[in-house]
């Protein structure tokens, strides 16, 4: 079957937990014993209803305050698809905690409450996700019961979010008017909407195409750990194990290894349940080679006629996501891409983005907590990488702060410095 | 090992709107993508590979918490799978409260000697003989608490600074909450309201000393996944999973096996029913539900079908109260 990941975003209160509670309260999702404790928690907080959102917000912190801290995972399948929904938080303070749920979503759902409107974190949060490539984004109108289901709200809230998403890169925008506390246009269509002909969000969720959304182009093969048997029935074996992050590989194709530039060929491609024919992303194999050549965790494969970008010097957009620190030229981080890890010197911060006029603040010297920019890095050691908006897989990575050991930054590949 | 029969690869190569290439002079037409898509359990096979590989190689002293359940029966083969054609490059640590069903400690030695893994026992009956932890008194009585201790305990006089844990996020709502790479503190503690961000396939394992992190790497399957890949991939699991028939007792709506560590006390009848077990674990504490699912298939069938979560129908820990496993996640258990 074929899986779906997708994560809620959007301002706080905009409805995101209810969603995802009426979305599987709506498939029968929920069981007995999880439904009847979120009744007793309703009850006891003095809510008049059952509140989906508890389905979701399940930290006693988060029950207290009312709001969704942390990201939730939940699953549900239907008979055309499997989904993880990542439930994001709203609130600005955990916008590291939407990056997280978003950055491995082929979808995001960007709620935005009817009466409001277009809300600077509504707006923070369809960046991120272009930002991040999210190949899908549908704009839920949500609260529309408390709008009168206006056909003229709808389309006033359409346009506003239309005007800035013009500004944005996003492949396929879909706007959809639903009640998340009702159920209006979640898994069935709405009465209350007949002037509305699209599909409800669930069918949308069903039906959008997303096999087309990898890279299956421009072989790359990060190795992430060399299996050397300590067995005498396998003494001479020595075996890359890695995860496909791109195109596809086939026994006998021609590589190339950075970063020593040696090349070989592939002998098999091994896994546990036998040869493999053909390896494409996200397969999880172990390659071996006709030479034999020193390769170590870090390094990788690609084809002589089609290789990543090597270099020690990128420009990238980061997103900042420590309260402790800034980022600023000068400062010195650690970085992790593939399976590599390196020190980074912050060369040059070139500009900073404003979030709601998707301005470049060209004086600005630091980036703080949340705070999105451009900036040039240099790498004690090559890297090998590619777009991000070519590969999300190389053309991504997180910044530590050594100290700490803290995740502080996560990084997008514009492309090498020069 | 037996062919790939399981990987969906279908090399559709002649499809006419498929994408091509220019390599030099040569142009070659790609497959369509569709042919090239893993099904879901491929999938989430893949993205645990990847987490066990990723710890093998930045950790000094991994090691995988195995109690003999069908979770922790799946992890010891998607870590076979990861090292193949090597052993596991890292031992199997059992917590043992001395509670066992017997089929289950008769699967683990044999299992594990299958796999040429070495085991390391963290023994709950030893810290209570240490005086390390105290034994709970009263029929209700169970271990399952004194388990944070004797984990911790384990993992300090080994210097395991990861371990692998089988829990999964859909089982209970502070899990769903937790990192695939989910740190505690130099007390075992876990932090929920301050967890690392976590972005796509690129896990921070950076420690301080006497820090240690706990990996999940089926934090995205769910009940239903597991027995559809013990199916597809044959794994032998312990009897007790399948129905049998049990002398048993009721209590807070479950039904608990009788015998030496739990008996029924007044007001509580034996009598015998064909049961399965959902979940393995203290045999004190965990119950058995009705069922006559006696093949993979027709366990399918009920898991598929069942309103009632694994938990809820089977741990008397977990109800306790609302908040009662983030509390106890909190103070360091699995
Ligand atoms: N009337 C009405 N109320 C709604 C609707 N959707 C959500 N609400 C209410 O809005 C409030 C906030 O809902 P949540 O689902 O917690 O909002 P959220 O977006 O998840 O908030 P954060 O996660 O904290 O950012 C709750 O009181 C909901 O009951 C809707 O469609 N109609
Ligand atoms: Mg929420």
């Amino acid at each position: 079957m074929e899986m779906l990941r997708f994560a809620t975003a959007g301002s706080v209160d905009d409805g995101k937990s209810t969603l995802i509670g009426r979305l599987l309260y709506d498939t029968k999702t929920i069981f007995q014993d999880q439904l009847d404790a979120v009744e007793r928690a309703s009850v006891q907080m003095g809510s008049d209803y059952t509140n989906l959102a508890l389905l979701t917000d399940g930290l006693r912190a988060e029950r207290e305050q009312g709001i969704t801290i942390d990201v939730a995972y939940r699953y549900f399948s239907t008979p055309k698809r499997k989904f993880i929904i990542a439930d994001t938080p709203g609130h600005t303070q955990y916008t590291r905690n939407m990056v997280t749920g978003a950055s491995t979503a082929d979808l995001a759902i960007v709620l935005i409450d009817a009466r409001k409107g277009v809300l600077e974190q509504s707006r923070r949060h369809a960046f991120l996700a272009s930002l991040l490539r999210i190949p899908h984004l549908v704009l839920a109108v949500n609260k529309m019961d408390l709008v009168d289901y206006d056909e003229g709200r709808f389309e006033e809230v359409k346009e506003e979010f239309r005007d800035f998403a013009m500004k944005l890169d996003i492949a396929d925008l879909t706007f959809i008017p639903v009640s998340a506390l009702h159920g209006d246009n979640v898994v069935t269509r709405s009465d209350s909407t007949p002037w509305y002909d699209g599909p409800p969000l669930l069918h949308h969720l069903e039906e959008v195409h997303i096999a087309s959304d990898r890279n299956l182009i421009d072989p790359r093969f990060p190795v992430q750990y060399v299996i050397r048997p300590q067995s005498d029935e396998h003494h001479d074996y020595r075996g890359y194990a890695g995860t496909i992050a791109g195109g596809v590989m086939r026994p006998g194709d021609n590589v190339v290894v950075l970063p020593s530039g040696f090349s070989s060929t592939i002998e098999s491609i091994d896994s546990f349940d036998g040869p493999v024919e053909e390896a494409f992303a996200p397969m999880a194999v172990t390659v071996r080679l006709s030479d034999e050549i020193d390769i170590s965790r870090g390094d990788m494969l690609c084809r002589p006629n089609n290789q990543a970008t090597s270099s020690q010097d990128i420009d990238a957009m980061i997103c900042w996501m420590s309260e402790k620190s800034v980022l600023a030229a000068g400062n010195r981080l650690m970085i992790k891409h593939t399976t590599r890890s390196a020190k980074v010197i912050v060369k040059h911060l070139a500009y900073q983005l404003d979030i709601n006029s998707l301005s470049r603040i060209e004086d600005a010297t630091e980036l703080k907590l949340n705070e999105i920019g451009r900036v040039t890095l240099r790498s004690q050691i090559p890297l090998f990488f590619d777009e991000y908006r070519r590969n999300r897989v190389t053309g991504s990575f997180v910044l530590i702060d050594e100290a700490s050991g803290h995740t502080v930054g996560a990084g997008m590949i514009l492309g090498e410095a020069g | 090992m037996g062919g790939a029969k399981f990987l969906v690869i279908a090399p559709n190569c002649r499809n006419e709107w498929a994408p091509t290439v220019t390599c030099g002079r040569r142009t070659r037409r790609l497959a369509s993508p569709l042919a090239y898509d893993l099904s879901h359990l491929r999938q989430l096979e893949a993205e645990s590979i990847h987490i066990f590989r990723e710890v093998a190689a930045e950790f000094e002293k991994p090691c995988l918490l195995f109690s003999g359940g069908k979770d922790s029966i799946v992890m010891l083969r998607l870590a076979e799978k990861a090292f193949w054609p090597a052993r596991l490059p890292f031992p199997v640590m059992h917590v043992d409260t001395g509670h066992n069903f017997p089929e289950v400690l008769e699967f683990r030695d044999r299992r594990l000697a299958e796999a040429g893994a070495r085991l390391v026992v963290a023994s709950v009956q030893q810290a209570i003989d240490d005086g390390r932890v105290v034994e709970e008194a009263g029929p209700r009585a169970s271990r399952n608490r004194l388990q944070t201790r004797t984990l911790l305990d384990g993992i300090s006089e080994h210097r395991f600074d990861a371990l692998f844990g089988g829990a999964r996020r859909d089982e209970e709502k502070a899990r769903a909450k937790e990192r695939v790479f989910s740190f505690r503190d130099e007390f075992g503690q876990w932090d929920p309201k301050n967890q690392r961000p976590e972005l796509w396939n690129l896990y921070n394992g950076r420690l301080n000393q006497d820090e240690h992190i706990r990996v999940f790497p089926i934090s995205n399957w769910t009940e239903l996944d597991i027995w559809h890949y013990i199916k597809a991939e044959q794994i032998e699991i312990p009897s007790v999973y399948y129905a049998h028939k049990r002398e048993v007792f009721e209590r807070d709506g479950m039904l608990l096996s009788t015998g030496p560590y739990i008996s029924p006390i007044e007001g509580e009848t034996l009598f015998v029913e064909s049961v399965r077990y959902r979940t393995v674990g203290d045999m004190s504490c965990t119950g058995a539900i009705e069922s006559s699912a006696e093949t993979i298939d027709a366990v399918i069938a009920e898991v598929s079908a069942t309103r009632i979560t694994e938990r809820g129908a089977t741990r008397a820990d977990d109800r306790v109260s609302e908040a009662a496993m983030e509390d106890r996640k909190k103070e360091g258990y699995f």
